[in-house]
């Protein structure tokens, strides 16, 4: 029998009981989100598993939410059932203050570098790990740069901003000026059949 | 005045039994930006440290602030030896996440591309194991092959190397008669000069001997290494993207994975052969599928997707619509639709994996590569344990590390 999304939820869910929360299924993958602490236990009972076997780490990496207090930094995790040929993925929130999570490593030797990747770019402090230093940054470097303080444009720049980036409010300059919503076709006034324009 | 018998060292010195060597970040045979130091008891290899990100560029930083169509040009510098692959990957990827459905016809001309991307990148690898054994003629020989693979991108989209082929959708223009041509060239001689590469190599005393044996990985340590591609196969693992999550049609096509046993440079050599041919046999299929189509249908090479494919030049100068659109999608004003989404190709080397998170904005709120060259060089201090220097060297040229892939 095909392991199917419902039978992996459920055995976690017997397993781990309210511990795991937050199951979706954007585009046909499982997700959940398990507590820091038992990330170790989580992953170790969906390798061990009969009927599971995530065996095969795909990927770790991290994402950061700064408006998210208490829970700024997700590590993600993608495994793969290679026998049955599952995909899931599950996330372990943690605060940017004290980011400890342990370590894959002893499971999968593949998540030794890409550990040092996540520390690298987001400061998570991989407990246990063998060698946690920095892998494609320069050692000297002081902070973590893929977290969202580290802005990427200069600073000093007026003309680029989030805005721009359909995030965060419009300058004032932009809110005072003439009716900026940007034309949609259709809308009245725009031709919507794409006529020629005499 | 004494004399002394011996070499006096500086105070401070350590005296140590073996030999610290720096293979690279410049080394010519490490044909990419990447460090090994190695300690060598003579030539014998004690062991192995890797450093990488040489020539790391930020990708996943830069993304946050591009426009989707815009990384696309940072996919190309990942695995710069079949960047097409990375770039259909990446189109997938948004494709996914905006719902278009793309019509079989732009499925086959995407798999014709990435098949020959796939050939010109084993080609380069099998022949540089070879030079790196004390070959060069196969090298030089599949190279004007490599070049006809090259024109057949310039044809599509004007470059050779970072190809930013395709967009959103389908293909910025439709396939010229040239591609059609220079294709049917490839088919019709490639597969002659592919034989005649295997008699070089194949059953080749020396090669053989250079070859088996080294770097040997078993397939549970390659899985659990989070070993892909040609690497993980040569060690016995069947698994292969195109067949177990297929895309861009690949479940139309008939072709087989060829799979090593031994996880050697001889397996891996092999394997990568075997999939030249099956890439061979893809292309084929796909040529036929695309020249059987009629009417309409022939003539289709993108999706009706008009806030993500830019419309034709010669309406946007004359029709409202497209003026709007061409506006929106060039200054980045499309936004995103939320959602979370990973989507795998099989890459060159294995499994190419984009992990984009959208939270609505106009750029990804967060974009990850899944590099395999990446996950799979931190096996090679264990490949290399134990093995004499020039084993050192044949096993980095046919794992094919590629920096621009590694580093990111």
């Amino acid at each position: 029998m095909a392991l199917t999304n419902e039978t992996i939820k459920e055995r976690l869910i017997a397993k781990f009981g309210e511990q795991l929360t937050k199951f979706e299924e954007p585009y046909g993958m499982l997700t959940f989100e398990a507590p820091k602490e038992s990330n170790l236990k989580v992953l170790q009972f969906l390798f061990d598993d009969e009927e599971l076997r995530f065996q095969f780490m795909t990927d770790l990496t991290a994402v950061h939410y700064p408006n998210q207090p208490g829970r700024e930094l997700a590590v993600v995790y993608h495994l793969h059932n290679l026998r049955d040929n599952v995909r899931i993925r599950f996330k372990v929130f943690t605060a940017s203050g004290q980011p400890d999570i342990f370590t894959a490593t002893q499971l999968y030797s593949a998540a030794n570098w890409m550990e040092r990747e996540t520390y690298d770019f987001f400061g998570i402090n991989f407990v246990g790990h063998p060698n946690l230093k920095r892998i494609l940054n320069v050692d000297e470097m002081d902070y973590f740069p893929l977290r969202k303080e580290y802005p990427l444009e200069d600073q000093t720049r007026i003309d680029k901003d989030d805005s721009m980036f359909g995030r965060g409010p419009l300058p004032a300059a932009a809110q005072q000026g003439p009716s900026e919503s940007p034309m949609q076709p259709g809308q009245p006034g725009v031709p919507a059949s794409g006529a020629p324009v005499e | 005045m004494s004399v002394e018998h011996h070499v006096k060292l500086p105070e401070g010195s350590i005296e140590k039994a073996t030999t610290t060597l720096n293979l690279g970040p410049t080394h010519p045979a490490t044909h990419g930006v990447f460090q090994n130091i190695l300690e060598l008891d003579g030539e014998r290899i004690v062991s192995a440290e890797q450093t990488v990100g040489y020539i790391h560029r930020a990708f996943e930083k830069l993304a946050e602030r591009r426009p989707l169509y815009q990384i696309t040009t940072l996919t190309d510098r990942l695995n710069y030896c079949s960047s097409p692959i990375n770039n259909m990957g990446w189109h997938l990827t948004c494709e996914k996440l905006l719902g278009v459905k793309t019509p079989k016809r732009v499925d086959y001309l995407r798999v014709i591309i990435m098949e020959l991307s796939r050939i010109s990148d084993h080609l380069i690898c099998n022949s540089v194991v070879g030079v790196d054994s004390g070959a060069f003629t196969g090298f030089l020989y599949v190279m004007q092959y490599r070049e006809l693979i090259y024109e057949i991108y310039e044809e599509i989209c004007g470059s050779r190397l970072t190809t930013n082929m395709g967009r959103i959708g389908g293909f910025e223009r439709n396939f010229n008669s040239a591609v059609w041509e220079k294709l049917e060239k490839f088919l019709a001689e490639y597969p002659k000069v592919l034989k005649e590469f295997e008699n070089l190599f194949n059953r080749n005393r020396i090669f053989m001997e250079r070859t088996i044996g080294a770097g040997p990985i078993s397939a549970e340590r390659a899985l659990n290494y989070g070993f892909t591609g040609p690497n993980l196969r040569a060690a016995g693992v069947d698994y292969d993207v195109r067949v177990h999550t297929p895309y861009s049609s690949y479940e139309d096509f008939q072709f087989e994975i060829p799979v090593g046993s031994t996880g050697d440079c001889y397996d891996r050599f092999l394997v990568r052969n075997g999939e030249m041919w099956q890439s061979l046999a893809i292309i084929e299929q796909a040529y036929r599928k695309v020249q059987d189509m009629k009417g309409a249908e022939a003539e289709i090479y993108h999706a009706d997707v008009p806030a993500y494919y830019l419309p034709p030049k010669a309406d946007v100068y004359t029709k409202m619509e497209a003026l709007i659109w061409h506006f929106k999608i060039v200054m980045g004003e499309t936004e995103i639709p939320p959602g979370e989404v990973y989507q795998c190709v099989e890459g060159g080397n294995g499994e190419v994996g984009y992990y984009l998170i959208s939270d609505g904005g106009r750029t990804p709120y967060r974009l990850h590569f899944r590099r395999p060259c990446f996950i799979y060089y931190q096996a090679y201090s264990e490949l290399t344990k134990g093995a004499m220097l020039s084993d050192a060297i044949i096993v980095m040229s046919s794992l094919n590390l590629i920096a621009g892939e590694m580093d990111a």
